[in-house]
């Protein structure tokens, strides 16, 4: 996505730099990512008219139903939230605006399940709270809630991020000519960041729609955990992989419907230098909106981090607490985590190369196949690959190198935002030089374009460390026996309800996630928290 | 520099992958130490037992841990290309349908013969190695024994809705589904599911969850395995929940095992068999699990009611496995499961 905003930025298209072996080596890894949703089409095709009829059946119209009905609430949920957070933090004067500015976007190094473990112990049913509030919070809204708390987040980094690039000349003009505060926000104000909520509001809905461990964790059937449950009960799996097919179709749809909002809504920010903006008083909403900020960032965060904590110190007195046990584990998230990073960069470098150096037609419709693995939820990425290993490459199956590969499949499209941006903002005159002063192109490139696009790599292995850290379907299908990571590791505890022995992984989880976080919101980098959310889930 | 930083980097991350695995996955059926076994019962239950297996012959088990249901559905996937040596399933209906796809080596008729033929299959494929019994545990607190039903289809009554849980995906409620199937027939059982689905029950992943379900006041009756309990219990003594027993022949007494069935003819997969069977395995069962042993010799635990004091449906074990996949449908037609 960020890919086609960046499009109209392209520049210095040097067309001679495709060499043979490059373009090789991009169509292989375009073929690759390409794999499992092929497999998944041949699957079910071959399942014939029993497998199709999972489509016709009344359960999976309901199942259909409460699937666009979750991602719809949270998404305007989300939305709304993000917004009006981004607003306050960069046009009111909310009190202590820049500590408001961090603190709400921190709940992004909350991975989404293990908000809703923190709600299911607080206001789940026989939850801590949930008798005294009356509160029996699981199922649409437990999992609405979750959900919301996770990812409104990337719309406020969006909407916060436009916001400052925005001109304020408009919005000073409209108050001069007499427009009041309200006015002006919805007359002048969300015109502008309208592109921003869109591509927050998109993030959000992907999210929701690949998301398998909060709705498991909340019971709510909804696509994901249907599949899950049909690939884990049924006999014959086939009418797994239909249900797959009808969650990507459903991904696609809500990418068309927010490519034809955006379309409408032509992005109208004119790209002047930021400067401040004398913020709007709140007056007597101060107090409300300090509430609300309080409230969000209370659920989001702290919440999470307090009920962890909680756990982990009844755990201690217990005898239980942090152990020896967690060791295995975190070694195992991080060495995988780093190595699907680093592969997932170079598996990107080819195809960001090549529609750098050469953007022509096809070489663009070889990117947006590498894209297309983004429609790809973990649940469906897994279940092909499970599928089409056991049957055909036996040697691979249940092998580190599969769950790898899935990862780099799942994750690509964050390594290639990174790395393309970084290509393209590298001169290849420079590079020209250096052939010209004798080196060979491999050489001249070793030396010249990579230590250059190394930071904006760097970034894009970063964000798939992260996602492969906090990523639960595809493990669960693919890893090898025996291998556990933390994400696993909180997931089999909570299956037998031993929360106390989830939270130390949970809570090295989050330690582990939070200084990324923080430094990309420190940054205010928005385009690398929104790389961030397409590996969700 | 920053190559050079990656390059570190790597190396640093390929040996920590190689520590987080422990070195197991590697090697797998060509390493004659090791044995993979496909384990239906959980790390909680079972790990010990395999630690005690470890110990008594080095040999070391690499387990993939699921649900039965889950792994027969994925050794059928997996055709010739499954890595397991032994499938250890929670019930025989699990066993059966594996059996029934064919890839179950048959087992040696010295070791099938220390069991009691109820509890095997009839051809050989599979051997019960551990007995117990469907009950319906209940909330004591809100209620007291008077109050439950003597037969399982009482539940369908309208004064229980909102009060059971239960785990439809669970392979021990999917026997026990096939056991009532083969029971009264499957016109009765799709009414009982249905009328069980209309009383608004709390859906769970297993009988653990169903158990917590019922302590922490959600429901107040749950259809589970007997040895649940005990296994809850010894991390919370307190726990307000006892075990209810339908009348003799009524389906919800059903009694099954856990026993394992073997993919691989290796010396390693029959000594794990043989072990299971042995006293020490069975002593294992009998005081680790609360289950009941299943070979002469061996005594189940005295807090628990003794096997040949609980009857269930005039079912063979025998006949589960060829039910299986029709009782998974037969569930989701109920609406237990999408």
């Amino acid at each position: 996505m960020t890919v086609l905003r960046a499009r109209g930025r392209e520049r210095r298209g040097s067309r001679a730099l495709a060499s043979p072996s490059l373009t090789v080596a991009a169509v292989l890894v375009a073929a690759a990512v390409s794999l499992p949703l092929v497999y998944l089409v041949v699957r079910a095709a071959s399942g014939g008219e029993a497998a199709w009829s999972v489509l016709l059946r009344p359960q999976t119209a309901a199942v259909l139903a409460r699937t666009i009905a979750l991602v719809a609430v949270v998404t305007v949920a989300a939305t709304a939230i993000g917004g009006a957070l981004a607003w306050l933090v960069e046009r009111s004067d909310l009190p202590v605006r820049r500590f408001w500015a961090v603190a709400a976007a921190l709940p992004l190094a909350v991975p989404s399940y293990v908000a809703a473990l923190a709600l299911l112990a607080t206001v789940g049913p026989g939850g801590a709270l949930g008798e005294a509030l009356r509160l029996d919070l699981i199922g649409f809204g437990g999992a609405a809630l979750a959900l919301t708390l996770s990812t409104y987040p990337y719309v406020y980094l969006l909407t916060a991020a436009a916001l400052r690039r925005a001109d304020p000349a408009l919005e000073e003009a409209a108050r001069g000519l007499g427009r009041a505060a309200p006015a002006v926000l919805r007359e002048v104000t969300l015109p502008l960041v309208r592109p921003a909520l869109g591509a927050g509001a998109l993030l959000a809905a992907l999210y929701t729609l690949s998301d398998f461990g909060v709705v498991s964790l909340m019971r709510l059937d909804v696509l994901t955990r249907v599949i899950f449950q049909q690939y884990r009960t049924l006999f014959d799996r086939t009418p797994a992989a239909v249900l797959g097919l009808l969650l990507v179709v459903l991904t696609v749809i809500v990418l068309i419907l927010e490519a034809r909002a955006r379309g409408r809504a032509a992005a109208r920010a004119a790209p002047t230098a930021a400067r401040p903006v004398p913020p709007v008083a709140l007056g007597r909403g101060r107090a409300p909106a300090l509430a609300f900020c309080a409230l969000v960032v209370g659920l989001g965060l702290l919440l999470p981090l307090g009920v962890l904590a909680y756990w982990i110190l009844r755990g201690g007195s217990a005898g239980t607490g942090l152990d020896v046990a967690i060791v295995a584990p975190a070694l195992g998230s991080l060495g995988v985590s780093a190595v699907a990073g680093a592969a997932a960069v170079v598996a990107a470098l080819p195809v960001a190369l090549l529609v750098v150096r050469s953007p022509r037609m096809w070489t663009r419709a070889l990117e947006r196949l590498s894209y297309g693995a983004n429609a790809l939820p973990g649940v469906v990425v897994a279940l092909a690959l499970v599928f089409f290993a056991a049957r055909y490459l036996g040697a691979l199956y249940q092998t580190l190198a599969l769950l790898l590969f899935a990862y780099v499949v799942r994750f690509l499209p964050q390594a290639l935002a990174g790395a393309r941006t970084a290509l393209a903002g590298v001169n290849p005159r420079l590079e020209e030089a250096a052939r010209a002063l004798g080196r060979g192109p491999r050489s001249a490139f070793a030396a010249i374009t990579l230590p250059l696009a190394a930071p904006g790599l760097f970034a894009g292995a970063t964000i798939v460390f992260l996602s492969t850290m906090k990523e639960l379907p595809v493990t669960l299908l693919l890893r090898p026996i025996g291998f556990e990571t933390l994400a696993t590791e909180v997931w089999s505890a909570t299956s037998v309800s031993a929360y106390a022995r989830a939270a130390p992984a949970a809570l090295l989880l989050v330690a582990v996630a939070a200084p990324i976080v923080l430094r990309m919101v420190v940054r205010r980098d928005g385009a690398r928290a929104e790389a961030e959310a397409l590996g969700a889930g | 520099m920053s190559a050079r930083l990656a390059i570190l980097g790597l190396c640093l991350a390929a040996a920590l992958i190689g520590a987080g695995c422990g070195g197991s996955g590697a090697g797998g059926d060509d390493d004659p130490r090791r044995l993979t076994v496909y384990s239906g019962r959980a790390e909680e239950l079972v790990g010990p037992l395999y630690e005690r297996f470890e110990r008594a012959t080095g040999i070391q088990v690499d387990a993939r841990y699921g649900d039965s249901a889950e792994l027969a559905a994925t050794i059928a996937e997996e055709g010739g290309n499954s890595p397991a040596e032994v499938f250890f399933a929670q019930d025989a209906g699990a066993l059966g349908a594996v059996a029934a796809t064919g890839s179950l080596k048959p087992l040696d008729p010295a070791l099938l013969d220390r069991v009691d033929p109820r509890f095997r299959d009839p051809e050989g494929r599979w051997v019960g190695v551990s007995g117990r019994a469907r009950v319906v545990a209940y909330d004591t607190r809100k209620l007291r024994p008077a109050q439950l039903p003597d037969t399982i289809f009482a539940f369908t009554d309208r004064r229980w809705r909102e009060r059971i849980g239960l785990a439809p995906t669970n392979a021990s409620f999917q026997a026990f589904v096939s056991a009532m199937r083969l029971s009264v027939g499957d016109a009765r059982t799709l009414a009982w599911l249905k009328g069980i689905e209309a009383n608004e029950p709390v859906l769970l992943e297993n009988n653990i969850q169903t158990l917590e379900a019922i302590a922490r006041g959600e429901v107040e009756v749950g259809f589970v395995n007997h040895y649940s309990l005990y296994e809850l219990r010894a991390e919370r003594p307190d726990l307000p929940v006892e075990n209810h027993f339908t009348r003799p022949g009524d389906p919800g007494s059903l009694v099954n095992v856990s026993g394992v069935g073997l993919l691989s003819d290796s010396p390693e997969a029959r000594r794990f068999t043989e072990f299971l069977l042995d006293v020490e395995g069975q002593r294992f069962f009998a005081t680790d699990t609360e289950e009941y042993p299943l070979i002469d010799g061996v005594r189940s635990d005295e807090q628990l009611r003794p096997l040949e004091q609980i009857q269930g449906p005039d079912v063979t074990l025998g006949e589960l496995g060829a039910k299986l996949p029709s009782t998974v449908e037969l569930i989701r037609e109920a609406g237990l499961t999408p």
